[in-house]
């Protein structure tokens, strides 16, 4: 098969030459790629080379910088700022994630079971997913509000709080509820994809573990969840990823305040970058969660691997 | 805790076939109460932000006098106001056009490559794959300072076309993942038997995988569509002009001043801002569960 194609590409001046290299799958496919390839390369690719670049730079919005080596990295070493950022970050990213796992695998295992309306249970759940970020934290606002937030009157009608809690004005209570309402949003997510899994878990092999004698835990412990590792390990990635560069609801309900205290290292590049005009600070700020990421990625690539050696590894 | 509620609920979790030895008592207090408070908890924002957006000025803090829970006499006046006296409208526009145009341009270079690298299998055709996949992982928010050079040196700053362009960024990687799934599943003998016909690899895409992989173009449009909707950040970047920004942008950036909190107009450009989506999103729930988990999955 394919010296056939290599000799008909080596012939394309004979009679339907063109129409001849068309069909080599080489020549084909580029053409076939170019659109992906251009826009990939060009906004992606590239701004990713210019972003690593920017970082080394002084640039600044409407001046051409030039090349600083490490001193935006220097200057961020020294800038307790960007260090508390690092620790909202991974705080943020750690606790969202763990209970957005916790709860979306008891939502998904909720789901699981036989329920009436349970296609629309599933709709309706993944309803916080679907909507803007940016539109659904607007109603956080609203329901974090100092004075006239619902869940201060719903506590103090119930008598637990004397006084309305100030949400977003205390940083530890700013933490907490940004990332509450980044749980919020990311529960569908884990929820469905989980339920997904759960789906594709044959019946029998719980049945076999209960004539075993296994209790519900056992099967949780030695069924369900080895079952589900792989995709949990995929889910997990993307929810840490989305997680870790959260940006929309920290801009919408803190703009990273009470002092800081709500920083992630994304809401401070931005703010660096484009009202501050430090593009090149920015951009150092933007490089350095790549080693995050990386090791994300290599943790996703390691949970497929794994899903692979489970099926009997194909390819 | 939540894991410890979870055991105790697989304590007569019993999957599939065995769930027959459940009694009702138990499943009510174990499946149903947790079921009703995520629900509970999961909707009330939307309830929230309907309640608000439909309250008279007068009830939207009076808490001692009216139920904040429900209102009594609803008014459209918020409604009336966002769209009549702000620049909603065109923001809805905008919003439109920006999705539409990023969805065709990535579903068209998607397609190809997608076609390109599950059923060309040119040379490098798996690095490729495994190129778009890490080109998914990428975020927004480490692209976007970059993307800000650019678009400014490109001359793009404050217009429609620099978001067009870059929206696919993170477009593209999705819907060519999800779409060499879906091509994965067409069987190949089709195509065989179309070549053996004389058909060109364009014909063979364009008169027998496309047509069969009809659904799998509806979730990557639907999503690729949702995306590109909820897009923030680099719609916040890229336009300064009120006439020319999206949705989120505007209700965030126009409707919130530093000294009054129009709470109900708020509100109300949530809730209109999130109805195109939600109503998209009814239509085709199973396709948009799919390409989601599809996308995890693959």
């Amino acid at each position: 098969m394919t010296s056939t194609i290599t000799t008909e590409a080596a012939g394309p001046l004979r009679a339907g030459g063109i129409s001849r290299l068309l069909e080599n799958r080489n020549v084909l496919g580029a053409l076939f790629l170019l659109p992906a390839a251009v826009i990939l390369l060009l906004f992606l690719t590239y701004p990713l080379g210019l972003g690593v670049w920017l970082g080394f730079t002084d640039t600044q919005i409407g001046r051409e910088g030039i090349f600083v080596g490490l001193e935006n990295y220097e200057y961020l070493w020294s800038d307790s700022v960007f260090w508390l950022s690092v620790f909202n970050t991974v705080l943020y990213t750690v606790v969202a994630s763990i209970l957005k796992f916790a709860l979306g695998l008891w939502l998904a295992l909720i789901l699981n079971e036989r329920l009436p309306f349970k296609a629309f249970f599933r709709a309706i759940v993944l309803l916080p997913w679907v909507v803007p970020t940016v539109l659904s934290a607007i109603a956080f606002w609203w329901i974090y509000d100092a004075q006239f937030s619902i869940l201060s009157w719903s506590l103090m009608k119930l008598g637990i709080i004397d006084a309305p809690i100030n949400f977003l004005g205390d940083p530890n209570l700013a933490r907490a509820s940004v990332i509450a309402a980044n749980v919020w949003r990311g529960i569908p997510f884990v929820a469905i994809t989980l339920l997904a899994g759960l789906q594709t878990i044959p019946p029998s092999l719980y049945e076999a573990a209960m004539l075993d004698g296994t209790n519900s835990w056992q099967r949780l412990r030695y069924v369900t969840l080895p079952m589900l590792t792989p995709i949990i390990a995929v889910v997990m990635t993307f929810s840490v990823l989305f997680t870790f560069t959260d940006f929309q609801l920290i801009y919408v309900l803190t703009r990273g305040g009470p002092v800081n205290a709500t920083h992630l290292m994304a809401t401070l590049s931005f703010q660096r970058a484009i009202p501050g005009g430090h593009l090149g600070e920015g951009a150092a700020i933007a490089i350095a969660m790549v080693p995050f990421l990386l090791s994300a990625i290599l943790f996703s690539y390691f949970g497929l691997q794994r899903r692979k050696w489970q099926q009997g590894g194909r390819d | 805790m939540a894991v410890t509620e979870t055991l105790g609920k697989k304590k007569r979790g019993d999957e599939g076939g065995a769930t027959y030895l459940e009694r009702t008592p138990r499943r009510l207090v174990t499946l149903y109460l947790p079921l009703a408070i995520f629900i509970f908890v999961l909707l009330f924002p939307f309830y929230w932000m309907t309640i608000t957006a439909l309250k008279p000025d007068n009830q939207l803090t009076d808490y001692d006098n009216y139920s904040p829970f429900w209102v009594v006499k609803p008014t459209l006046d918020h409604i009336r106001y966002l769209l009549f006296e702000t620049s909603y409208l065109p923001w809805l526009w905008n919003t439109i056009v920006v999705s539409v145009a990023a969805t065709f341009l990535s579903i068209f270079a998607a397609v190809l490559g997608a076609y390109a690298i599950e059923r060309l299998r040119f040379t490098g055709s798996r690095q490729v794959g495994l190129g778009i996949f890490l080109a998914y992982l990428v975020p927004p928010s480490i692209l976007f300072i970059p993307l800000a050079f650019m678009v400014f040196k490109l001359g793009l700053y404050d217009s429609k076309w620099a978001l067009i362009l870059t929206y696919p960024t993170f477009l593209i990687p999705f819907c060519t993942w999800l779409l060499m799934g879906y091509f994965r599943s067409i069987p190949y003998e089709l195509e065989e038997c179309a070549l053996i016909d004389g058909a060109t690899r364009l014909q063979i895409l364009v008169k027998i995988i496309l047509p069969l992989s009809v659904p799998g173009l509806i979730s990557a449009s639907i999503f690729a569509f949702t995306l590109s909707w909820n897009e923030f950040i680099y719609a916040l970047t890229f336009i300064q002009s009120s006439e020319n920004k999206t949705v989120p942008v505007g209700v965030l950036t126009e409707l919130v001043r530093s000294d009054v909190y129009e709470w109900g107009a708020l509100m109300a450009g949530a809730l209109f801002g999130s109805l195109p989506v939600v109503i998209l999103y009814s239509f085709f729930v199973d396709y948009y569960v799919s390409s989601m988990t599809g996308a995890v999955k693959e």
